[in-house]
């Protein structure tokens, strides 16, 4: 879209022409005035579903953000020639100009405890800390090449997600839904889940930045009200909150008649959705529905797996409803400390769910167009790091951005393969290496977009998520 | 000659009004050269060798017919290469040019972008308006033959003014009174008792604290809360309300600090450059962190005074804008030469209870620090400290300590090696170290108890003590190192050395001191800098109006808007600077207009004319603030708390809100009482989980300097208005203060309900809340119309 297109949808004035498909003010102020519910409820919401410019292999975006920076020498990337250095410092040829958040080069190797083999047809090397991960091997596209710029983790997760270290960017699933609009009449378009701590990034991760906040990320919450508000007051019935917004629409109405403002019906409209959420939010909350069979897949009834497992549920359930974008957040993989322990209960809390949904999704046939992608913000060193040399096997891994593991499934990316080679200690890519960028610039790809054209006017220049950089990585695509 | 071509260029920014029959050079074809083609094809760019800046250069490019093949798409590459490609209007226009034969005026010019050209008092034109303003509007409605709207009614028009003026809807009374007044300038008496409200330094203080971006946290992973940043938006409040001259009010806040014999309230001033956040993530380089500080105060400064972009040339020279990656640079040194400091800044009547308090107190605190052995044990751990930062590499447990010291501890390096410490680093050394034992002690369990029990001892005996805030500043840093450029906009990236200077294309500094931030205030509010005035008056007409006279009023570059009513925006520059640079004067001249007044229903004759309303035939109807929003609602239920300026307070938030913050660590302690229902632009602004009603309505993310806001129009804000508990109680409240319907539209709307109002209400039953809850919901509420 050009900034003078998107200026003109975003125009007050233009907006309500745009959305209801050439109406004009007059024909909607009779609609509205004959039969208003009927008509307000035609009213589509200001995210309109848009077809891309390019033909496009995904449709929707599920991101399981780990974050913190999950090991990829724990999970996905084995390096037995670490066995050799472990409890040794590695030579400075290696180590020169290094630099990490906390400890310094010189400390000493790590090996992993964790045992790796072979999965599926393609046989990828998974380790046994992702059981359920290890049975989708043939599914997944696993990247073990990724790398950032950014060593912390607030400017690493800015990166990943808004393509620069500072802040006040809009965030990938921001520039997804002002690329693309929402399908979905009566939920937002870009909803973020989280389970575990809060993250480093906060809202941040899924701010609109400079963006129109109807593009930022909406955070759905567990218990009884997913979506902040949605519940009426204590004490007011649906019948009685439909009854208040009959008379509020009518007045409203009465109100466009004698400004003549547009931006009213907009407001009438905005009214309605937010009545259609309120019973959608809870109907898409409402687990009743799911057979034994698929909340045991997911874990949903596991006391360690429920958080998370639940939280994917609710992505395919929110895919199979129109969001366009579902963003899973699960802190904290930030394991300076006791990784054995610390990085285990991570992967039982969430390698269940994770490959419940993407079994899930394939079984429902909503794989093909749902793009998946799990990973964080960097990956962890394969030297160790040790806070409290008084307490033994408290060892933990420093943040590493130079060379890490993420996986993508779904969406036109094609699974069953490794894409990168990383050295024989983890410590540089040696083949294939896949920015964070280049990242943005695939999903981009995938879902239509030349990433180089999904810009935005601000500030005197176009913006676009992956600044001056990315490239589409062809080798991850069907 | 420059005054046509800028009507020319305003005409061409608005093609919908400039109905061309012929092609003119300035009108229509230098704007999309200017805007398209001349960043990479200037004399100083020239790029694949071309210009395109005068007519000999261009001359093959136009009569070859390539540079129509190019911008049409019809050659490999099409041009220009970023942005979207012209418009077929824009081709037409380009062809029927050249077509005729390019004719290139020999007096056109692409040197001067008008921003940068002096203000020049324009003559007021000579037409039935009533005041200044009107005349320069009337002039441009006549010749698109368009009739002003008549004024709004009595009613409207006073909760317009008393909206934007302080942010609160009369009460019945003020409107009764209004109504009543039947002498001539009654308008003006209203608009000088609002002007004179407390409420107005609120009101204006908030569109301020946009710009300065400030925020109640540092931001970041960790976020820590600052307990004391309110205090520079109780300078600013008092500031605004004393009418402080913008020129003085730039001087303050940018170098208070520097001005002789400073107070303390001057300097606190300076809590203007301290909005920038603060990444205290344990890990970050503590230089670049600063870096970054630096670059956004540069940036901050550029946007909200100078109305540039200049944060575009952190990494090279801009590439539209004659902002070179220098300039940036020497801004920047500016700042790099100031450090953060704190300052106490006790509020009327804080500063005797608190000195009478502080001599026991720290005797008695003496006596807990010697009794539990602290000195001692301090002496050993920075000892530990400085030995570390001087070899580190060699303990993994000391060298997180002093990472984490670094990042939780201001001006870590400084104080640790400095005997000559000032008394209050010493003081939060020591609090700082009897919270972060070491390693050493981390050991040894005694050590570890009785440090437990000095912790305790010490916070209850601080409590005893009587409040003293700090004020966030700044300070010169004589031992700053010098700037220079970063390439690439890199921490990392060196380039040559700079000095502190202005930017090279606008008139130079005088020379007569040193370069300092006094040097650059007073630099910024000179009478032959052309963007300040500017830049301010359209900010102040943007917000009483919704749109500046420069649409852009983050941007004045040559890729910002084309000021829509040029001259009427240097007359309103040049009488600001005349009227001694008043706030409230400027606002008042804007309020008083026929412009202003006018009724803001929209108009069918000018739906296709200006349907953005450009041209100011009418008034525009404006959703309010979020800030505003909630103030109305607290205000017509009877519940707000109309105490000026304090603290931040807390309203209730759902649960689940602050728990998204890094690990758990964002509180949101709810306040009680009467501190619950104060104005909204005291509401605790925590940068990484914001109150999620501000996020709805729009208040910025607080992380960039914001000049405008977003007025979104959301289903959430649907929700918020109807099931937000704060809402609710508004609602109830406001059920029980209202006697029937029509005294509930006077109260909330300032107007009887209309025949058919009522009657749709008559027939909804008589329960009051449920009459108040579709009041607050109404668009007409939360608009001001």
């Amino acid at each position: 879209m050009t900034p003078l297109q998107f200026q003109q949808i975003q125009s007050r004035r233009n907006f309500f022409r745009e959305c209801a498909g050439g109406l004009g003010t007059t024909a909607l102020a009779t609609l509205l005035a004959r039969e208003s519910h009927a008509a307000t409820a035609a009213i589509p919401n200001s995210l309109l579903a848009k077809l891309p410019p390019l033909p496009a292999t995904a449709k929707n975006v599920i991101f399981l953000f780990m974050e913190g920076g999950p090991s990829q020498l724990d999970l996905f990337d084995p390096k037995p020639e670490l066995e050799k250095w472990d409890g040794k410092p590695l030579p400075e040829s290696i180590t020169k100009d290094l630099k990490l958040a906390f400890i310094k080069p010189t400390a000493s190797v790590l090996a992993s405890r964790a045992k790796f083999q072979r999965h599926g047809q393609c046989g990828m090397e998974i380790s046994d800390f992702l059981p359920h991960t290890a049975t989708v091997a043939d599914d997944i596209c696993l990247i073990r090449s990724m790398h950032t710029d950014a060593f912390n983790h607030h400017p690493g997760q800015l990166l990943l997600f808004s393509g620069t270290t500072q802040v006040g960017r809009p965030t990938l699933g921001s520039w997804v839904v002002y690329g693309l609009g929402s399908e979905s009449q009566n939920l937002p378009g870009f909803v973020v889940l989280s389970s575990g701590v809060g993250t480093s990034g906060g809202a941040s991760n899924f701010s609109s930045g400079f963006l129109p906040s109807t593009y930022a990320g909406t955070q759905f919450r567990s218990g009884n009200d997913p979506i902040l508000y949605l519940s009426n007051p204590a004490g007011v019935t649906p019948e009685a909150q439909r009854a208040n917004l009959d008379v509020l629409r009518d007045l409203n109405t009465q109100h466009l008649h004698s400004t003549g403002d547009e931006e009213i019906a907009s407001r009438i409209a905005s009214y309605e959705l937010a009545f259609r959420m309120q019973s959608a939010g809870p109907d898409l909350t409402d687990l009743s529905k799911e057979t034994a069979a698929t909340l045991e897949m997911y874990g949903v009834n596991g006391e360690k797996t429920k958080a998370f497992g639940t939280n994917c549920l609710l992505a395919r359930r929110m895919v199979e409803r129109g969001v366009r974008f579902v963003m899973l957040m699960h802190a904290s993989w930030d394991n300076h400390t006791n990784i054995g322990t610390a990085l285990k209960k991570n992967c039982v809390a969430t390698d269940q769910g994770a490959a419940a949904l993407i079994k899930d999704l394939k079984q429902r046939g909503l794989l093909d167009s749902t793009l998946v992608v799990w990973g964080g913000e960097f990956g962890r060193t394969p030297m160790s790091e040790i806070r409290k040399p008084e307490e033994a096997d408290n060892a933990g891994r420093d943040h590493h951005p130079v060379a890490y593991s993420m996986w993508m499934a779904g969406g036109g990316i094609k699974g069953g393969q490794v894409v990168g080679r990383t050295d024989d200690l983890c410590f540089n890519i040696l083949e294939d290496k896949v920015h964070v960028h280049d990242l943005q610039a695939t999903i981009l790809n995938r879902l239509g977009f030349d990433h180089t054209k999904l810009t935005y006017h601000y500030m005197g220049r176009d913006f676009r998520l992956t600044d001056v950089e990315g490239n589409v990585v062809k080798k991850l695509l069907v | 000659m420059i005054i046509r071509v800028l009507v020319a260029l305003l005409l061409s920014a608005f093609p919908g009004l400039a109905a061309a029959a012929n092609v003119e050079f300035a009108r229509d074809i230098q704007p999309i050269l200017a805007q398209r083609c001349i960043s990479c094809h200037s004399e100083r760019t020239h790029m694949a060798n071309l210009r395109l800046d005068t007519r000999a250069a261009a001359d093959h490019v136009l009569t070859t017919g390539l540079l129509l093949r190019k911008v049409s798409g019809q050659e490999n590459s099409v041009m220009p290469p970023v942005g979207a490609p012209l418009t077929p209007d824009q081709i037409a226009l380009l062809k029927t040019w050249i077509d005729a034969g390019a004719p290139w005026p020999a007096s056109a010019t692409f040197a001067k972008h008008w921003a940068f050209e002096p203000v020049r008092r324009p003559a007021v034109p000579a037409n039935s308006g009533r005041t200044p303003i009107d005349r320069f509007i009337l002039a441009r409605l006549n010749a698109e033959h368009i009739t002003p709207s008549a004024e709004a009614k009595p009613r409207t028009l006073l909760r317009r003014v008393a909206l934007d003026l302080t942010g609160l809807p009369p009460t019945p009374e003020e409107t009764a009174a209004y109504l009543a007044d039947k002498q001539p300038a009654a308008y003006e008496r209203a608009v000088d008792r609002l002007l004179a409200s407390p409420h107005y330094g609120e009101k204006w203080a908030r569109y301020w604290l946009d710009l300065a971006h400030y925020a109640d946290s540092d931001g970041y992973e960790k976020d820590l809360v600052r307990p004391n940043a309110w205090r520079y938006r109780q300078w600013l409040i008092e500031a605004l309300n004393r009418d402080l001259p913008y020129d003085q009010f730039t001087i303050e806040q940018l170098a208070g600090d520097e001005l002789p014999g400073a107070s303390d309230d001057v300097r606190i001033a300076t809590g203007f450059l301290r909005n920038t956040l603060t990444n205290r993530e344990a890990g970050v380089d503590r230089g670049e962190a600063r870096f970054e500080q630096l670059i956004d105060r540069t940036g901050t400064v550029g946007t909200t005074f100078l109305g540039l972009t200049v944060r575009c040339a952190q990494c090279h020279d801009h590439k539209y804008d004659p902002i070179s990656h220098r300039d940036f640079y020497q801004i920047f040194s500016f700042f790099n030469a100031a450090e953060e400091t704190e300052i106490e800044a006790p509020l009327p009547g804080e500063n005797a209870p608190y000195q009478a308090a502080l001599p026991a107190y720290l005797a008695k605190r003496d006596e807990i620090l010697t009794e539990y052995g602290v000195p001692a044990l301090q002496q050993t751990w920075e000892n530990e400290i400085r030995a570390t930062m001087a070899d580190p590499g060699k303990r993994t447990d000391w060298d997180f300590q002093v990472t984490e010291y670094r990042a939780g501890f201001d001006r870590a390096d400084k104080v640790i090696v400095n005997n000559a410490r000032k008394p209050r680093d010493s003081y939060r050394l020591t609090k700082f170290f009897v919270s972060h034992v070491g390693p050493i002690f981390a050991k040894d369990a005694p050590v570890n108890a009785r440090m437990k029990e000095a912790r305790a001892k010490l916070e209850a005996l601080d409590a005893t003590l009587p409040p003293m805030p700090l004020a966030h500043i700044m300070e010169d840093d004589p031992a700053a190192a010098p700037a220079f450029i970063h390439s690439r906009g890199d921490y990392k990236g060196t380039g040559s050395p700079v000095t502190s200077n202005a930017p090279h294309f606008l008139p130079a500094m005088k020379a007569d001191g040193p370069a300092n931030r006094l040097a650059l205030a007073k630099w910024i509010v000179s009478s032959d800098n052309p963007l300040t005035a500017r830049v301010a008056v359209n900010r102040y007409w943007q917000e009483l109006f919704g749109r500046g006279i420069v649409g852009t009023s983050e941007d004045f570059g040559t890729q910002g808007d084309r000021p829509s009513h040029p001259e009427l925006l240097d007359y309103l520059a040049t009488e600001f600077v005349a009227k001694g640079w008043s706030g409230k004067q400027m606002i008042r001249t804007i309020v008083l207009s026929d412009a202003y007044r006018r009724n803001s229903d929209t108009r069918a004759d000018l739906q296709d004319k200006d349907p953005t309303n450009i041209l100011l035939a009418r008034q525009s109807r404006l959703r309010l603030s979020a800030e505003a929003i909630r103030d109305e609602a607290l205000t017509v239920s009877g519940l707000l708390n109309v105490q000026i300026g304090g603290k931040s307070i807390r309203p209730p938030q759902p649960v689940g809100v602050a728990e998204l913050g890094y690990a758990n660590s964002v509180k949101w302690k709810e306040s009680t009482g009467a501190d619950k229902y104060r104005r909204g632009l005291y509401i605790h602004y925590q940068r990484t989980t914001p109150y999620p009603f501000l996020v709805n309505f729009d208040e910025p993310d607080s992380n960039l300097t914001c000049t405008r806001r977003r007025s979104s129009n959301t289903p959430l804000q649907a929700l918020n208005l109807l099931n937000d508990p704060v809402f609710y109680e508004a609602a109830e409240a406001f059920s029980k203060r209202i006697t029937g319907i029509d005294d509930a539209f006077q109260i909330a709307l300032n107007r009887p309900p209309t025949a058919a109002e009522r009657a749709r209400l008559e027939t909804y039953g008589s329960n009051k809340l449920n009459l108040a809850r579709v009041l607050l919901n109404l668009d007409e509420f939360i608009t001001r119309e």
